[in-house]
């Protein structure tokens, strides 16, 4: 799941403009203009708060296998950074307990990615100094753009395990960037059918949030080619600040313009706050979403979401493998895999298996074995491979429906899975984006 | 179309209250201790914190109550061993000082409770909608407004009304003064610490059922809250108060009008008065700022 980076402004002090006592006077003839400065400062400080986090480096034998681990720990997306970190520490410590890569144990280096800037830098560190194979994560379309370039420059793989935007697997793709995360497309026909068989597209009035940044405006682009195709329209589309915590305004106008289908292309905690207020003010149109995340609803609570949202994997998915995932998870953190953990423990077992594979750590090589059409286990019930001209991991996805507050029997049960779409005599590919759609020309 | 003007008008008068409980402390801590308080919404996020680890067993209506007095307590100590001893050094200390205090407790809820937010609802007496001719108000943000409202006039009673008040607003004006006829600031300003961080947590009680509560979510306030301050002016009581109605309508009516700037219509708005009145609406002359 993607989300906004917050601007951070780095607030430097001008030489003469800081609130360095003047030596001649008291401070009470110090002026109300400085005072106001020292304010305003401290509002622009205030915003670098969510910036600084705290790398974990675990070093271990230098013999070792290294794999950086790059993802936001704090700020907007933190909550589900917090899981991507979860799953792949799983994923090292089954891996190691099984013999690690050619024999060899990895060692993980996994640090908060924080914003593209430092995402950038730290992924250069990370293959310069650290001498990591690979980079594993992040969430943020912005941020994975940044470290996909390092990547491609470096020769060295990227696997993006948490942003949805379609160009990066379009207009931005590379060869050595792999997509386990699905693409906004994917997402958006997934939840589509669903919205389809419910007769929630045609002839239907939509009225659309969308997160105003780069995700956002991706995800609104498909939603709203998907809704053109099926005869859909448009009551309202309304772009909604990334740090926007009240809707109550958006509500108002949404209950006047009466539509047949509120839709979400929102982000993170966006459709946390929406969703609560959404029930509070109790409208009565039916609920879709585009882009979703477990925790997003987790963090909202029973009975305060509803409506239709597509999902990458959750923990309800019966296959043996998923659940002796979800049990080893449960074992370790004390609390359910979210699917964000899903997308980083299965990113470092595909490429621990790949390397095994061919005997070697090689990206290029790597690549090379991916592009081949190498099948991998998803913890659901086809294998997948990553597409070799985009390099999209294939697979299925589900929607899910949300329970009414007295069917919930537990804080992470609050919906039900869908069967997986699409179906068993379908193509995998057939809800992910074609050439036409979205094409990708690697860069050579 | 007036109609909705009027309703998202009304509806942003609403809005306002939110930041206003925080802008209140923030504005007062400033006065009359020189302190910009970066951690106030650090206070914020305890009072949602506290009231969620307590809810099960207090109820809402005792969470109301209890959350903003632990936190007081709370403010009563830091105010002792840190605060206190950086009213009369560089504000830039201070700012350091708070800044700091900020990071340490948004570190600590984080590794205390998870990154990922918490679940919290409207207590299920407070659910449901009111609607008044064609207008629809929540029943929960009704309530939320009539405590804000207590609040303030029990603040504004306390400030204007009490001997105690009396001596802050001396402060406020003139500490030399007020210290020349022996009255010691000390306990005063540790009392105007308490009430600050204790409203500051009152608002995080009565935020959290509506918005997630998230180890963040006192950063994310914060800056809102310092550009009410700044619009109504420093040292205002009444400033505050009109600056955050008017910022909750402003923003209602940019939703209204233009919904992608609706974040950014509060910064514009305080680029407007800085430039046309750089004291604020209300801005009192201050005699030791001056």
């Amino acid at each position: 799941m993607d989300s906004a980076q917050r601007v951070h402004y780095n607030y430097q002090r001008e030489p003469n403009a800081g609130p360095k006592q003047a030596s001649t006077f008291p401070e009470e003839f110090m002026t109300i203009n400085r005072i106001r400065r020292g304010l305003l400062q401290g509002g622009a400080a205030a915003t670098t708060l969510g910036a600084l986090g705290f790398p974990s480096i675990s070093r271990g034998q230098t013999d070792a296998i290294r794999l950086g681990h790059l993802t936001p720990r704090t700020g907007f997306l933190g909550p589900l950074g917090e899981y991507a970190v979860m799953g792949v520490n799983l994923a090292v410590d089954e891996i190691n307990a099984a013999g690690g890569v050619m024999g060899r144990k990895i060692e993980l280096i996994a640090e908060d990615s924080v914003n593209p800037q430092t995402a950038s830098t730290k992924a250069q560190r990370l293959i310069e100094r650290d001498k990591v194979v690979a980079i594993i994560g992040e969430i943020s379309s912005a941020s994975g753009l940044a470290i996909a370039q390092v990547a491609q420059r470096n020769k060295t793989i990227f696997f993006n395990t948490g942003c949805n935007s379609d160009e990066l697997r379009g207009k931005s793709c590379n060869r050595y960037m792999f997509h386990t995360e699905a693409a906004n497309s994917m997402y958006v026909n997934a939840a589509g059918r669903a919205l389809l068989r419910d007769g929630m597209v045609k002839g239907k009035k939509w009225y659309s949030l969308t997160a105003d940044y780069a995700f956002g405006h991706d995800l609104l682009r498909v939603a709203k080619r998907f809704m053109q195709a099926n005869g859909g329209e448009f009551a309202a589309d309304e772009l909604v600040p990334t740090d926007a915590t009240d809707f109550s305004a958006y509500l108002l106008k949404i209950r006047n313009a009466k539509p047949d289908l509120v839709v979400s292309n929102l982000a993170g905690a966006q459709i946390t706050n929406f969703m609560k207020q959404y029930v509070e003010y109790g409208l009565p149109f039916p609920v879709a979403g585009f882009g979703f995340d477990t925790a997003v609803a987790w963090g909202a609570g029973k009975g305060n979401v509803l409506g239709i949202w597509p999902l990458v994997w959750d923990s309800q998915v019966k296959t043996p493998a998923s659940q002796r995932f979800t049990e080893a998870f449960v074992k370790k953190n004390g609390k359910p895999p979210e699917n964000q953990a899903w997308g980083d423990y299965l990113s470092t077992k595909h490429l621990a298996q790949a390397m095994n594979e061919i005997k070697s750590t090689d990206s290029t090589k790597v690549v090379e074995h991916l592009e081949k059409g190498a099948k991998f286990d998803l913890l659901k019930t086809r294998e997948g491979y990553y597409r070799n001209w985009d390099h999209q991991l294939m697979m299925e996805m589900y929607t899910l429906t949300f329970k009414p507050a007295d069917q919930v029997k537990t804080q992470w049960d609050l919906f039900t899975l869908s069967a997986p779409v699409p179906g068993a005599n379908e193509s995998l590919e057939s809800i992910a984006p074609t050439r036409e759609e979205n094409n990708c020309t690697m860069p050579t | 179309m007036l109609v909705q003007i009027l309703e998202q008008v009304l509806n942003g008068l609403l809005v306002g209250a939110y930041y206003l409980l925080i802008a209140l402390g923030l504005s007062l801590i400033f006065a009359l201790g020189g302190l910009v308080n970066l951690a106030h919404g650090a206070f914020y996020a305890l009072g949602a914190y506290i009231a969620v680890s307590l809810a099960d067993r207090l109820g809402f209506g005792g969470v109301l109550l209890a959350s903003p007095a632990l936190v007081a307590l709370i403010g009563l100590v830091i105010e002792r061993f840190l605060f206190r001893r950086f009213y009369r050094s560089d504000p830039a200390l201070g700012l350091l000082l708070t800044f700091g205090l900020a990071m340490v407790a948004e570190q600590t809820l984080r590794l205390v409770f998870g990154a990922a937010p918490l679940p919290f609802s409207i207590p299920s007496a407070l659910k449901g909608q009111v609607l008044v001719g064609d207008f629809i108000y929540s029943r929960y943000r009704l309530l939320m407004l009539a405590i804000a409202a207590a609040a303030v006039a029990a603040l504004w009673w306390l400030l204007q009304r009490t001997s105690f008040g009396r001596v802050v607003r001396a402060g406020v004006q003139n500490p030399e003064m007020t210290a020349a006829l022996g009255i010691s600031l000390e306990p005063y300003m540790a009392a105007v610490v308490a009430i600050s961080v204790g409203l500051a947590a009152l608002a995080g009680v009565l935020l959290a059922p509506i918005t997630g509560v998230h180890p963040a979510m006192g950063a994310d306030i914060l800056t809102a809250s310092f550009v009410v301050v700044v619009i109504g002016g420093l040292g205002s009581f009444w400033g505050v108060v009109c600056a955050a109605l008017i910022v909750g309508v402003v923003r209602g009516l940019t939703v209204y009008f233009y919904p992608a700037a609706a974040e950014a219509s509060m910064y514009l708005l305080m680029v407007l008065v800085l430039l046309v009145r750089p004291r604020g609406l209300f801005g009192e002359r201050i005699l030791r700022f001056e």
